[in-house]
């Protein structure tokens, strides 16, 4: 194995750059870790929310920390070298060829391998585990369910040019353009659509599932806070995309009693008309539209 | 080998000019904005939905229209009304129905006392299968739908401006307009025919079946 310039003996007087870069990359980690985790991170969305959100924060911060080695390698070392490697003066030559360096190389692979690997084993974690499903769309077969998914409160989200519908299939069936829940009760969303392909996007709650017809795409939530949250759709659909979003709510258990009550009560005369709940609708009428 | 190279540059050119000229007529080519009506301190507006234009350039294209304050039906979507007023819409439908894909939108909503009258009859929710469209303007939560007229009526308008002696149904309802704002309203029923699940062509074109209510 040829040793190239990078293993050659370190002329005298020449100074130790790879510890002087090691040295500076040490204090810009150091220095700037703690501002990630400290300052930037309670910035960081989607925040806490709900269960969902306040992991999918977590690992946000996690992964942002994360660079600031890898960055800081980058940025010290490209600094460095426009400072003290600049040519100076008129001339203009090549330096000596590098042919290889197997320790470095080695070093190279391993601390990328370790950091792939270690990310998609905790992404994985993540996803499996803890909050389980970290609130995205995940079919109508979820492989990951939070441990009292069998007692979340049904909301079905339906898609529309260009509106967003939920129906309650406990309460009756009945259907409403507002969408409340309570807190601190785990919620499964099917999600589903019409006509086109749309994306359900609950900003705050860290929900984003597809809405797609004839497909019952499942997110679960579990919110932690009352207050109001941003409902957007998040798939380019047709004309009026950009003006399809609402508010949620989250509620008391309390203060969601009184408001299911009050909407079954609401919308009784049109409810009669609303076909089954079913977990997908067809597209129809399509008398005119064949 | 220049020649060849220059006719390839100058078709691309010609092509890239079309589809900039399409994408500026489409973005920023509005129809006119008509103002409502304001007398005694309430704002009227006047519609009337047509099963086909008539006209060019999308001759068969369902669309709504309205009518300007010199009494003259005027092709647009875009209309003016003032602030915190009491606005009454009336609208002439000449179309037959279609149905609604999500017959929720058979409740009215958002219009004051919660109706709106069909033929002068009140009513708060419609027979779904009987809509051939609706007046609906989600940021403000009004939605009304709108009956069609019967399959077999006698009369039945082919070209715009249709007449009132055609045959139509006649809806009314009010709402109190809200702060200055443009606000988007559309139609919900699928009724663009010959459109994939019809909401191509006119439901997705300001003009036709979607539109905005300019508040000042």
């Amino acid at each position: 194995m040829s040793t190239g310039a990078a293993t050659a003996a370190r002329p005298e007087g020449e100074p130790r750059h790879g510890l002087r870069i090691a040295v500076m990359w040490a204090v810009f980690t150091v220095i700037v870790t703690p501002l990630i985790i400290f300052v930037v991170g309670p910035h960081v969305p989607p925040f806490d929310r709900s269960v969902q959100s306040h992991d999918q924060h977590v690992v946000n911060v996690t992964l942002l920390t994360l660079t600031v080695p890898v960055v800081g390698v980058i940025w010290v070392y490209f600094g460095y070298s426009i400072v003290v490697f600049r040519q100076h003066g008129d001339a203009i030559s090549d330096g000596p060829p590098q042919t290889g360096n197997s320790r470095i190389q080695i070093l190279w692979l391993a601390i990328t391998s370790v950091i792939v690997l270690g990310l998609a084993a905790y992404g994985t974690v993540g996803l499996f585990g803890g909050s389980h499903g970290a609130g995205g769309g995940q079919g109508p077969n979820p492989l990951a369910k939070p441990p009292n998914a069998s007692q979340a409160l049904q909301v079905q989200v339906i898609g529309q040019q260009w509106l967003w519908t939920f129906r309650y299939p406990s309460y009756g069936g009945v259907e409403t353009t507002d969408l409340v829940i309570p807190v601190g009760r785990t919620i499964a969303f099917h999600v589903t659509s019409l006509d086109v392909d749309h994306s359900f996007w609950a900003y705050e709650l860290g929900v984003k599932a597809d809405a797609i017809p004839g497909a019952d795409n499942v997110a679960y939530v579990q919110p932690l806070k009352t207050g109001s949250f941003q409902i957007r759709c998040a798939e380019l659909c047709g004309l009026w995309h950009g003006h399809m979003n609402t508010n949620g709510r989250v509620v008391t258990q309390a203060g969601f009693a009184t408001w299911i009550a009050a909407t079954e009560k609401k919308y009784a005369g049109v409810t009669k008309y609303l076909p089954p709940y079913s977990k997908i609708y067809y597209p129809a009428p399509l008398r005119r539209a064949s | 080998m220049r020649g060849r190279a220059l006719g390839v540059a100058g078709v691309s050119v010609v092509l890239v000019a079309l589809v900039l000229l399409y994408l500026f007529d489409f973005l920023v080519v509005t129809p006119p904005a008509l103002s409502a009506v304001v007398q005694n301190g309430t704002a009227h507006l006047t519609l009337q939905t047509v099963p086909s234009y008539g006209n060019p350039p999308d001759p068969d294209w369902v669309s709504y229209l309205g009518r300007d304050p010199e009494g003259q039906w005027k092709h647009t979507t875009i209309y003016k009304v003032p602030a915190h007023t009491l606005v009454t819409v009336t609208i002439y439908q000449f179309d037959t129905a279609t149905g609604l894909r999500n017959p929720f939108l058979a409740q009215v909503r958002g219009t004051r006392g919660g109706v709106a009258t069909l033929n002068g009859k009140a009513f708060s929710v419609l027979d779904p299968d009987d809509a051939s469209h609706t007046f609906t303007v989600p940021d403000l939560g009004i939605s009304v739908p709108l009956s069609g007229v019967a399959d077999n009526a006698k009369n039945q308008c082919s070209v715009a401006p249709c007449p009132l002696s055609d045959a139509h149904t006649t809806i009314t309802f009010s709402f109190v307009s809200p702060g200055p704002g443009t606000y988007r309203w559309q139609c919900f029923v699928p009724c663009a025919a010959g459109f994939i699940f019809g909401n191509g062509g006119p439901m997705q074109t300001i003009g036709w079946m979607d539109g905005e209510i300019e508040v000042a």
